[in-house]
């Protein structure tokens, strides 16, 4: 499905990415853990498209299609989903609305017909039941006010709605309390546990690997996945450190 | 005030005015001051829409007296002209209150302006003015408002919000709130900014598949949605959206 081979990205002068390779198939659950500063986030927004990253040489494809010189909205209609590390507020602009234009944007650039008020309020009901987030947040601007853990659990509604084919999440984990964090990952699972998704997630920490069992855990450091292994390999990072794993 | 003279760049309210493209038309614009008065108790919904222009330039002057608790509800929609100007002075008598909302949606060599003169005379009034203001290309959006209050002009509450949002790097807003205040009981806040559109949040709504466009009008719409929230009337209210959102297409 995603398909990374010896990526190198800088950002300005700086090379963040130093030769990162990668592949994930459908039904997959991968993780990357690494320490501050290994290029988790710059993977991320490599993969998302954002501007102000260049990538020098390498290639990344996305079931078979060149995704780098495609403009992020066309990525997401392919099937990516990228989950932000610190999701952006956008004043008077309600979710609703905006999710409803967004997925509408995606099903018009793969020629399906748009869906209507009705049909995406149910949809929206039942992804904002399944991450116990209340409807009326969803008719609120997007993440203007909400805590830290709402933002994320946002997130996760988000992806439910546009129902992504690869689902990449940049610290979903961070700033969620014990409860936050258990919904969370049921959601995960719930929404991209399926043959034919993947998920790909950055994280720091095990807790979320107890919800969400990768089948793949891979240590990225000074911008290249220096280590690969199974759930195990997480266990091990959290007793015994990055230096000492990785090394 | 508009005098018979043609005004230049040293009067103060025409400082940031396009005077080469007022010229050919001042003597048909110099006269067209609307008198408006609002009657004690009563209240007066106006909305102004995009003016007709001769030879591009549009000149709107209302001279306003808002009677003891009266109020004057005004939207204006500054755009689609060479040069645009609207020019309001009111004058409040006791426990009056103005409200004005206007957006200036300003493209290519446009030159628009919002020039206000509030004027307090009297105890107890308010006044709440916001103006957002849209620019790309060379276009120049002005925002002028002055909050004059009378000596005996106590309890007066008076507020200002402006925001200017850049689409290009050269287009210009200028924004120049000013106070004269000579109660001492008074309360007069003013507000200020320029920005451009948040470049993050433009790559957050991209990510979700929103193309370009419609995230650039989503946000736009939501910049200018204070300017109109305050029209009464439902029917009114959507015709002036309607006609902004139109223009707002336009701009990019």
């Amino acid at each position: 499905m995603l398909k990374i081979e010896n990526l190198h990205a800088t950002i300005g002068d700086t090379e963040i990415l130093k030769g990162l390779s990668l592949e994930i198939n459908a039904g997959e659950v991968h993780a990357i853990m690494g320490p501050n500063g290994a290029g988790k986030s710059t993977l991320a927004y490599v993969l998302g498209g954002r501007d102000g990253y260049e990538v020098t040489e390498g290639s990344a494809t996305f079931n078979g299609q060149d995704i780098l010189d495609m403009d992020p909205h066309e990525r997401a209609a392919l099937g990516l989903f990228l989950g932000f590390q610190y999701p952006v507020e956008i004043p008077g602009v309600s979710n609703l609305q905006f999710l409803r234009e967004s997925l509408n944007s995606q099903r018009k650039s793969r020629d399906e017909e748009p869906l209507s008020g009705g049909e995406f309020i149910k949809l929206a009901k039942e992804k904002a039941a399944l991450l116990k987030m209340d409807m009326d947040m969803l008719k609120r601007a997007v993440n203007v006010g909400f805590s830290g853990g709402e933002k994320k659990r946002n997130e996760m509604v988000q992806m439910g709605i546009l129902n992504p084919e690869l689902a990449i999440l940049d610290e979903t984990d961070s700033g969620l309390d014990i409860d936050a964090l258990r919904t969370v990952g049921s959601g995960i699972n719930a929404i991209m546990r399926d043959e034919k998704k993947a998920v790909l997630l950055i994280t720091h920490y095990q807790r979320l690997l107890d919800e969400v069992q990768p089948d793949y855990v891979h240590v990225l450091a000074k911008g290249r996945i220096v280590k690969t292994g199974g759930p195990e390999l997480a266990l091990q990072l959290e007793e015994q450190g990055y230096e000492a794993v990785a090394a | 005030m508009i005098a018979s003279v043609l005004p230049t760049k040293r009067d103060e309210g025409w400082r940031y005015a396009d005077l080469t493209a007022l010229e050919p038309v001042w003597n048909d614009v110099a006269d067209v001051t609307e008198i408006v008065a609002v009657p004690a108790g009563e209240t007066l919904d106006r909305q102004i829409v995009i003016p007709p222009a001769t030879l591009g330039v549009s000149v709107t002057d209302l001279n306003v007296t808002i009677g003891k608790g009266g109020t004057f509800n005004l939207h204006l929609l500054n755009a689609a002209a060479h040069y645009g100007r609207m020019h309001v002075r009111v004058t409040l008598e006791e426990g009056a209150h103005f409200e004005m909302g206007g957006a200036i949606l300003g493209k290519g060599e446009e030159t628009l302006e919002i020039v206000t003169e509030t004027i307090h005379a009297a105890p107890n009034a308010t006044s709440n003015q916001i103006v957002r203001t849209v620019l790309s290309g060379r276009a120049t959006g002005t925002f002028m408002g002055k909050v004059h209050v009378a000596r005996d002009a106590q309890k007066t509450d008076a507020a200002q919000s402006v925001k200017a949002m850049l689409l290009d790097r050269t287009a210009t807003a200028n924004a120049k709130p000013e106070l004269e205040i000579f109660a001492d009981d008074v309360k007069c806040a003013h507000g200020a900014t320029v920005g451009e559109l948040d470049k993050q949040a433009l790559f957050y709504m991209a990510s979700r598949g929103l193309d370009p466009a419609t995230a650039q009008r989503l946000m736009l719409q939501a910049f200018i949605a204070d300017s109109f929230i305050n029209v009464a009337d439902n029917t009114a209210r959507e015709t002036i959206e309607n006609k902004a959102l139109e223009i707002l297409e336009a701009l990019s």
